[in-house]
């Protein structure tokens, strides 16, 4: 079902939710996710959340600014049923509107269940001052998806409180879990490290300070030919282990002592982002204690 | 190097990383029995959902061992359409690919010495091209008949021999023999060559995520647990119902029954997970003691005449269409005695449970395919209304919902809006399949995954296995003495006369799922 509503409030939006379930209400949706962005191109951040709450059926609440007009008030968008697991709501704030999102959201969140904020594109700052990220138990942004990745990566880093997060890190699980597995069979100390990726990639910053961090030895990051990770070495007393990508699918592994094998390592898609991100609402000490020492680096330089 | 292999601590793991999958050692998966349904519908396509899921190690193998004269391509074929067609995580060639590399397929007999030779070879291959390290895990697909001479040809040919730095694991699936001595039996060839540990015992119907579902509702809730007891409960029905006969299974099924089938093992571990008390933590080895204290104190009465039913599903019409009597099936003698339904009370001598009894029914042709455990409360010990408000009243109950559609059911009393006062029965749903993910992973993924990295099963142990055929045994017996054929049953219905009176005779009646 579809209902467009004009120059709308919060109230109404509510009673046209309710009046879609037919008062069975919003059971079985265990979060509010609310994707905020002033990008007009939001297609693929709502296909994201979409495919994700399959696994995670949630209301979306889509905030859109739509600064060029001066009288403020919100437009509403609402897709219930067919085939959606929850509710899609998409908001036009028009004018100042913005300013005040918090409580055009707050009558919209689901009752005692967690609120999930996504910065597609570019955040504010400080999230968790933010009117809509203050509403939010866990704030996701994307560095990747800003102007600027290396910049955006070091405010989120200053400004990192319990519960935020950033796709950068997702990005990078799987890279991670394969090198724990590799140094895990080599079993011998780790003397040195050096990550390979596209100039000014994110993750592999946050990758490269993830390594230095836990090993406590130098790691380098050198530009590549390819895009995003290419390819990690550790150099261990009994030889380099190498993870190197191929074609953005698969990776050749490399461990000393054992012949070389092919592994399926695609860049992952949003929607497998996303997902993951929902799967864990509690605050990401690991990140944490990796932003912390992105800092630290940087503030030595 | 071995010691100082041991002494390594992974600088980059941590306990609190929890984002990061434990992937399981590089290792082979040796399939016996490659060729069947049950290989093709599930084991393989859970291999190719772990893959990818990034959840296999870089170096998995998996080997196929079946009569078929196939090369490795044509395996490699099989399992490609396999996971074509059953897989739930999408088909990625990349993924794909990386499987293929390790697939291998060896042809022959159980009792060919040759054959098992060339699957020393071909391990062995592995172990040095893919470097699986001499981790093997073997997965019996196959009859219990299978077992022995799989057995015998594993210790010949020293497939099973333990060398220190990798392990041996072997995979068995129900039915654990069919009465406790033949369980025994079965066991004492097993546990030749692999430790307890080592043996893992798959109830497909019963993953570990349902398991865990369970005791999670149960134990992690102030809710639920004061009620769970005789204080509160009147008695509880654990029913498992297919809506399919015995699809041509006739060779396996006949002379077995479903009581042997289905309630020595998914019965009475509902059971146990629905009437143990609560484990001081949640590792495999607590959860069993509790679970074998349960069965332990279970009992069927002495008196099974009255507190026994079972049936014969009769020809008939079922779901509108017409459908053959178990005895009219192909394979099936006209003189069988064999059970398609089977209805028992079990009674719980502990504090908890005494005066509660527990009642267990399965049966083929049955209405709908539903396996559920429901706890019916008493009645409250005084109703402020009049008879005529509560006449539509029943008892309140809580059931958990295992399949289909996974979830809680509670039902409670609430008045008809716009009536004076009339009280009927509503119920309130839950479901893990709205409220978690359809693409959770399934029971094979869990248990495989489980095998490949040595985590202590939440499946049976042996001592389990020998309790539950302690509590079953006496019926056997008992419907073994009986002279006449179990009663008929006319298909699509909630089983024979006997099962109602045999309920009727404790003053109730079954719900209906």
């Amino acid at each position: 079902m579809l209902i467009e509503l004009h120059d709308t409030t919060s109230r109404d939006i509510s009673t046209a939710l309710t009046k879609a379930h037919r008062g069975a209400g919003a059971s079985g949706l265990v979060l509010t996710l609310v994707i905020a962005t002033d990008d007009r191109h939001f297609d693929d951040a709502i296909e994201a959340a979409k495919a994700s709450a399959y696994a995670h059926p949630s209301r979306v609440i889509v905030v859109t600014n739509s600064p060029d007009e001066a009288e403020p008030k919100m437009d509403a968008r609402i897709e219930t049923g067919d085939g959606l697991p929850g509710d899609l709501i998409t908001l036009t704030l028009h004018g100042g509107l913005r300013a005040h999102a918090g409580t055009v959201l707050l009558p919209l969140l689901l009752p005692d269940s967690p609120t999930v904020v996504w910065w597609p594109h570019e955040g504010p700052a400080d999230l968790a001052g933010d009117p809509i990220g203050r509403l939010a138990t866990r704030r996701i942004t994307d560095a990747s998806g800003c102007a600027d990745p290396q910049h955006a990566l070091v405010m989120r880093a200053r400004h990192h409180r319990p519960g935020d997060t950033d796709l950068t890190w997702t990005r990078l699980t799987r890279w991670r879990a394969l090198l724990v597995a590799a140094v895990e069979q080599v079993g011998a100390p780790i003397v040195g490290g050096r990550v390979v990726s596209a100039p000014d990639n994110a993750p592999a910053t946050l990758l490269a300070t993830w390594l230095g961090s836990r090993l406590g030895v130098p790691v380098e990051r050198v530009d590549g030919p390819g895009v995003g990770v290419n390819e990690v070495t550790l150099q261990t007393e009994a030889g380099d282990i190498v993870i190197r990508r191929h074609e953005e699918m698969t990776a050749e592994y490399l461990v000393p002592g054992r012949p070389a094998r092919t592994v399926a390592l695609r860049r992952r898609p949003l929607t497998d982002l996303l997902t993951e991100e929902l799967q864990r609402l509690d605050a990401d000490e690991v990140f944490e204690q990796t932003v912390a020492s992105l800092l630290e680096r940087q503030g030595g330089q | 190097m071995q010691s100082q292999q041991r002494a390594f601590v992974n600088p980059l793991r941590s306990a609190e990383d929890r984002r990061l999958p434990r992937i399981a050692d590089p290792s082979a998966l040796v399939i016996f029995g490659v060729t069947g349904d049950l290989s093709r519908k599930k084991l393989m396509p859970a291999v190719y959902d772990l893959a990818n899921r990034g959840l296999l190690p870089p170096g998995f193998a998996l080997v196929g061992f079946a009569r078929r004269e196939w090369a490795d391509q044509d395996f490699a074929r099989v399992v490609h359409d396999a996971v074509q067609e059953h897989a739930r995580t999408e088909f990625r060639e990349e993924v794909w690919e990386q499987l293929l590399e390790g697939i291998r397929f060896v042809s022959g007999d159980f009792d060919s010495d040759e054959a098992f030779g060339r699957l020393k070879t071909t391990l062995g291959e592995l172990d040095r091209e893919r470097g699986t390290c001499g981790n093997h895990a073997f997965y019996l697909s196959i009859p219990p008949s299978g077992f022995e001479p799989v057995m015998r040809q594993l210790k010949r040919h020293g497939l099973a021999e333990q060398v220190p730095g990798s392990w041996h694991r072997v995979v068995i699936e129900k039915p654990f023999g069919h009465d406790l001595e033949s369980a025994r039996e079965l066991d004492a060839v097993v546990s030749q060559l692999f430790k307890p540990q080592e043996v893992f015992r798959i109830d497909h119907y019963l993953g570990k995520e349902t398991v865990q579902n369970i005791l999670a509702m149960r134990f992690a809730n102030q809710l639920f647990e004061p009620l769970w007891n005789n204080n509160h409960v009147s008695h509880v029905e654990i029913t498992m119902a297919e809506d399919i006969g015995i699809a041509g299974r006739a060779g396996y099924f006949d002379g077995i029954g479903i009581a042997r089938d289905v309630m020595q093992n998914h019965l009475l571990q509902l059971l146990a997970l629905a009437a143990m008390e609560e484990p001081t933590n949640f590792d495999a080895a607590q959860l069993r003691t509790e679970k074998q204290k349960v069965l332990a104190a279970a009992r069927v009465p002495a008196d099974l005449a009255r507190h026994t039913a079972r049936g014969q599903y009769a020809p008939g019409w079922q779901g509108g269409k017409e459908v053959r009597g178990y005895r009219q099936e192909e394979g099936v003698p006209d003189d069988s005695r064999t059970e398609t339904f089977a209805a028992m009370r079990v009674d719980i001598d502990n504090r908890r449970w005494a005066g509660v009894p527990f009642y267990l029914r399965t049966g083929k042709r049955m209405p709908r395919r539903v396996t559920e455990v429901a706890l019916s409360f008493k009645r409250p010990p005084h109703l402020p209304f009049t008879a005529t408000d509560t006449a539509d009243l029943g008892t309140n109950a809580l059931v958990l919902r295992i399949q289909p559609d996974e979830g809680v059911t509670l039902r409670f009393g609430a008045k008809v809006p716009g009536t004076q006062m009339e009280i009927r029965d509503v119920s309130m749903d839950f479901g893990y399949g709205g409220s978690f993910t359809e693409s959770s992973p399934e029971a094979y993924e869990r248990l495989i995954l489980d095998v490949l990295l040595g985590e202590p099963p939440l499946f049976p142990l042996q001592e389990e296995v020998e309790l539950s055929w302690r509590i079953l045994d006496p019926v056997l017996e008992h419907w073994a003495e009986l002279p006449e054929q179990p009663e008929q049953y006319a298909p699509g219905t909630w089983g024979p006369r006997s099962a109602d009176e045999m309920l009727a005779r404790d003053g109730l009646a079954w719900r209906r799922p």
